[in-house]
């Protein structure tokens, strides 16, 4: 993978508010997310987790605040230096190979070019053998795997992941994982949201807790899961409801 | 009058006979038809795939009236391509009245309501389903009209059969602007009201015959490409 941590980062929310029918869904959020350490953002139902990756990525729009990319104010060109997987893939109805040439050709590319990166990511997501197969219907965890390699084929810097393997089975998970600890390592920036605590510890190298669209607590693993420094993230991560 | 036996038993010398009047008409028929549906498919499917992934103000009374457009009575559109194409119309000049392209015309004015309105509401649903991904990978505009097509193209198939069924059906507009001239613009529809009105009832039946044979094979093809296709790529 080519990029590195670069133009689009660091990513920053600055006094983010959505507020819709007078209730505040996010409340006052800034947030700066650096190169470097995967930050998962973990919280109960409702806490505005999804919200914020969606601010962050273009798709909502703050009712306050901006979001700042690279030092700059978000704007489609810091757009195309993000992929975002959402927790259920869409998945175009096409074969595995054409769902990955399609993200790769809206991009401009051609050719052996698009037929190498094709090949490539075919790979990297264990999918070659499916390749010429319906992407529609592969296997929760082939369909999630496919959506995150169809994104990280485009090379964003930054990589939001919403809940990548909540409705999946255990068994498809490490795959997934596996994929996210990769990309890492080549370089791009993980903000992963999950409600898996078992995850965000095995993921995560700065935990961010959200709690009714306010972040309550913020630190680097693994010492936030011993000591969050909030009570109410305490609870949560003792598995109590939170509310 | 002639029996319903024997009227039966002509129709069907007739067509297997394959007369030369009637497979003329049948041929002149489908000519138009699927002119139209064609022209109504090229403008209806990027109208409907741009009112149904855009919002703007006033989209509402956009897609009211076109909905309100898919019931336009016939006789109606063919009046007012009539004034069109009449000798004191604005084009006049192009010497299109009473010749199979100004059927087409009054049909494709039918259909294409049909077909936007119909694929609004299928592309709107897709657009739904896919624009949050769209927007992630960074589609323009365009390329996004074009995806939604592209994956909306079986229910489109449908949607150009619901065209189909109405232009094939239609006999008002194509009477008033082709006269139902024989060997010039006689389809199937103007050619059964007139044998009837004739009381030649053995060729109007033959004919009503094979305007649901028609209407029925075409369905067939579609949806047999639709099942081809679908099976083929998991739609």
């Amino acid at each position: 993978m080519s990029s590195a941590f670069g133009e689009a980062l660091p990513l920053a929310a600055r006094g983010i508010v959505i507020e819709v029918d007078g209730q505040r869904l996010l409340d006052s959020v800034s947030l700066e997310l650096r190169a470097g350490p995967r930050s998962v953002i973990i919280g109960p139902n409702g806490a505005g987790k999804s919200l914020l990756l969606r601010v962050f990525h273009g798709l909502a729009q703050p009712t306050e605040g901006e979001v700042h990319s690279g030092g700059r104010r978000l704007e489609p060109s810091s757009l195309r230096k993000q992929g975002m997987v959402f927790q259920h893939p869409v998945l175009l109805r096409r074969t595995v190979a054409a769902n990955l040439r399609f993200a790769l050709h809206a991009r401009g590319s051609r050719g052996k070019e698009l037929r190498r990166r094709c090949d490539r990511w075919l790979e990297e997501a264990g999918l070659e053998h499916l390749a010429t197969r319906p992407a529609r219907v592969l296997s929760g965890g082939e369909r999630q795997r496919l959506a995150i390699a169809r994104t990280l084929s485009l090379e964003p810097e930054i990589l939001l992941l919403d809940e990548p393997t909540a409705s999946l089975d255990p068994a498809s998970i490490p795959a997934i994982e596996r994929m996210i600890d990769e990309a890492h390592a080549a370089g791009t920036k993980i903000v992963l949201v999950t409600q898996d605590l078992g995850q965000a510890r095995r993921l995560a190298d700065e935990v961010i807790f959200l709690h009714r669209g306010r972040i309550e607590a913020r630190g680097p693993a693994p010492g936030f899961f011993s000591r969050p420094g909030c009570a109410r993230a305490e609870a949560f991560l003792a598995g109590d409801v939170v509310d | 009058m002639e029996d319903t036996q024997s009227i039966l038993q002509v129709a069907l010398d007739l067509i297997v006979g394959a007369d030369a009047e009637l497979v003329e008409i049948v041929g002149l028929s489908l000519r138009v038809s699927l002119g139209a549906v064609a022209i109504a498919c090229v403008l209806g499917f990027p109208l409907g795939a741009a009112i149904g992934s855009a919002r703007f103000p006033g989209r509402g009374v956009v897609i009211v009236l076109l909905n309100t457009m898919m019931g336009l009575p016939p006789v109606v559109v063919g009046l007012a391509v009539y004034l069109l194409l009449s000798n004191a119309g604005p084009l006049g000049p192009l010497g299109l009245l009473y010749t199979p392209t100004a059927m087409i015309l009054a049909q494709t004015v039918l259909v294409t309501p049909i077909i936007a309105a119909l694929s609004r509401q299928v592309l709107e649903n897709l657009h739904d389903e896919y624009d949050d991904q769209f927007r992630s990978l960074g589609l323009t505009r365009r390329q996004t009209i074009a995806a939604l097509l592209w994956e909306g193209r079986y229910s489109l198939l449908t949607v150009s059969l619901a065209g189909f069924g109405r232009a094939i059906a239609e006999v008002g507009a194509v009477i008033i602007v082709g006269g139902n001239i024989k060997h010039v613009t006689r389809v199937m529809t103007t050619a059964i009201a007139l044998e009837t009105s004739k009381g030649d009832l053995s060729l109007a039946f033959a004919l009503g015959l094979l305007l649901v044979s028609v209407a029925v094979i075409v369905n067939l093809c579609v949806m047999g490409l639709r099942r081809i296709g679908g099976v083929a790529e998991g739609v």
